[in-house]
């Protein structure tokens, strides 16, 4: 691990004060001291915020639950709000890492989380995300963990977490307090960006930027759903998962949320999908509809092009749970 | 360098140490409490795990210094020879390993597991969210799937586990 300088946060304040280019907040640090370790990451300084006034879960006004950014995995899926109202959230939290990292990894570092990608991973690869300019060696490497949607030239890397993708379902937003104690908030769906050609840019954070919480919506009536498919059943990440809350209404679909994790480099959604489902009365013919709908610009890379049938068959799968139609072959 | 209190098992330690160096480094190699493992040292394997303020965490993972003034329990903490804690009487009992070499880390996570359940946590295999079921074989090994064992002692550990386990939550 490259020399870096240690300074505790005392307050907001002080820690969006120290924010500069090569400066990185720790809170969990369950990833970022991964990455460290790896040089991946070589940040000059680290402010730790680990002790900041930010790890409650309360409810607000409307109905809805203010998460603090440092509330934990652990405690945010155990939380008996979250249990009740919002089971997606809970479900896909503890889909992920293991209980020790769950421990550990808070709100808004787990939102901050970087990709899995092999080739970010591995220094003496070239990789566009972590060396600008690099090359992508996804591309023509062994890429069975990448997008098969909203990828570039530049980068095929997949955003890896559950969280998030529960979150996206949800509506949520994310708090943000930048260095001039502004405060904003960002829907969780336009948090995480498109590689573009500016895959060194995981999410619409600025320099100084701190993630103060994340704010859940009142909760939508009807199923929630979490699937998660991987290759171990425990402690791996997602190569496709759902998180869906759907509301029915008469024998029809009055309202589909649905993310995607592990396909694209932010949680996906796609509002035509949505739209395509709504009002509609459940089938296989729709389901499938909804499918080609999702993956119309879908593209493999060659080791990942089985992304393709296995994200249409898990969306069949969760549809017809989520309508309690059953397996809608 | 940075200056750090740790009260680890009970006994107050001074630590100085550059700021890089994780909590796993500190216990080991500066402070001398070897019975917490280096595996993987990238928070794959669990062989590192202690308790930290009640909770269960990879100590490869966790600086040093951000644990100022924090309780932190080890195997050493948990029990001795001739006073073994009910789960390590119940590895040797049940050869819940073979090599040895992941059994602190599965001990330490296993200890804090059967509190987390008591605490009514779900895990990822429970049908009800809201009033998960006691620790079934399924849930034991979900909940401990932080913990790998190379020499797949699994069904060991697991029958070590719910004997503790068993009533208790």
């Amino acid at each position: 691990m490259r020399p870096f300088a240690y300074a505790r946060a005392g307050d907001r304040a002080d820690a969006t004060a120290r924010a500069s280019d090569n400066a990185t907040y720790i809170a969990g640090g369950t990833n970022l001291l991964d990455l460290m370790k790896l040089e991946v990451m070589a940040p000059d300084k680290l402010v730790d915020i680990s002790r900041l006034d930010l790890a409650e879960l309360t409810d607000t006004e409307d109905g809805g639950l203010r998460i603090g950014a440092l509330v934990t995995n652990s405690d945010c899926a155990a939380d008996g709000r979250v249990r009740q109202r919002y089971p997606v959230l809970s479900r896909a939290i503890l889909a992920g890492a293991s209980g020790q990292l769950r421990n550990k990894a808070t709100t808004g570092g787990n939102l901050c989380q970087r990709t899995r990608c092999y080739y970010f991973y591995d220094t003496a690869m070239p990789c566009n995300k972590r060396a600008p300019g690099s090359g992508c060696q996804a591309l023509q490497g062994f890429n069975r963990i990448h997008a098969i949607l909203g990828a570039s030239d530049a980068c095929i890397a997949t955003y890896p977490g559950d969280m998030a993708v529960a979150m996206a379902a949800l509506d949520a937003e994310v708090e943000i307090e930048s260095a001039d104690g502004e405060s904003r908030l960002i829907p969780v769906r336009d948090f995480h960006r498109l590689p573009g050609d500016q895959p060194e840019r995981d999410n619409i954070l600025e320099v100084g930027d701190l993630i103060t919480a994340v704010i859940l919506p009142p909760p939508v009536a009807g199923r929630q759903i979490y699937r998660k498919v991987r290759d171990r059943a425990s402690y791996a990440f997602a190569l496709c998962s759902i998180a869906a809350v759907v509301k029915m209404e008469g024998g029809k679909i009055a309202s589909a949320a649905l993310a995607f994790g592990g396909l694209a480099h932010k949680p996906w959604r796609d509002d035509e999908v949505e739209e395509l489902l709504t009002g509609q009365k459940p089938s296989a013919e729709l389901f499938g509809r909804a499918a080609d709908q999702l993956l119309a610009g879908a593209r493999g890379q060659g080791s990942n092009d089985f992304k393709i049938p296995l994200t249409r068959r898990v969306l069949v799968s969760v549809l017809g749970e989520a309508t309690s139609q059953g397996a809608a072959e | 360098m940075e200056t750090t209190e740790l009260i680890i098992n009970g006994r107050r330690h001074h630590l100085e140490a550059d700021s890089r160096v994780t909590l796993l480094d500190a216990l080991r190699n500066h402070l001398g409490l070897t019975g917490t493992k280096k595996g993987c040292d990238h928070g794959q394997c669990g062989a590192c795990t202690v308790i930290v303020e009640g909770r269960r965490i990879n100590s490869c993972l966790t600086l040093a210094c951000m644990h100022d003034g924090d309780a932190i329990t080890t195997i050493e903490g948990l029990g001795e020879p001739g006073n073994l804690s009910d789960l390590q009487a119940a590895f040797v009992a049940h050869d819940g390993f073979q090599c040895g070499y992941c059994t602190p880390g599965q001990i330490c996570s296993a200890t804090a597991m059967i509190e987390e359940a008591k605490a009514g946590w779900p895990s990822f295999v429970s049908d009800d969210l809201e009033e998960p079921d006691g620790l079934s074989d399924e849930e034991i090994s979900e909940r401990m799937s932080g913990n790998l064992c190379r020499c797949a002692a699994y069904p060991n550990i697991v029958n070590a586990i719910r004997q503790v386990a068993g009533g208790r939550t």
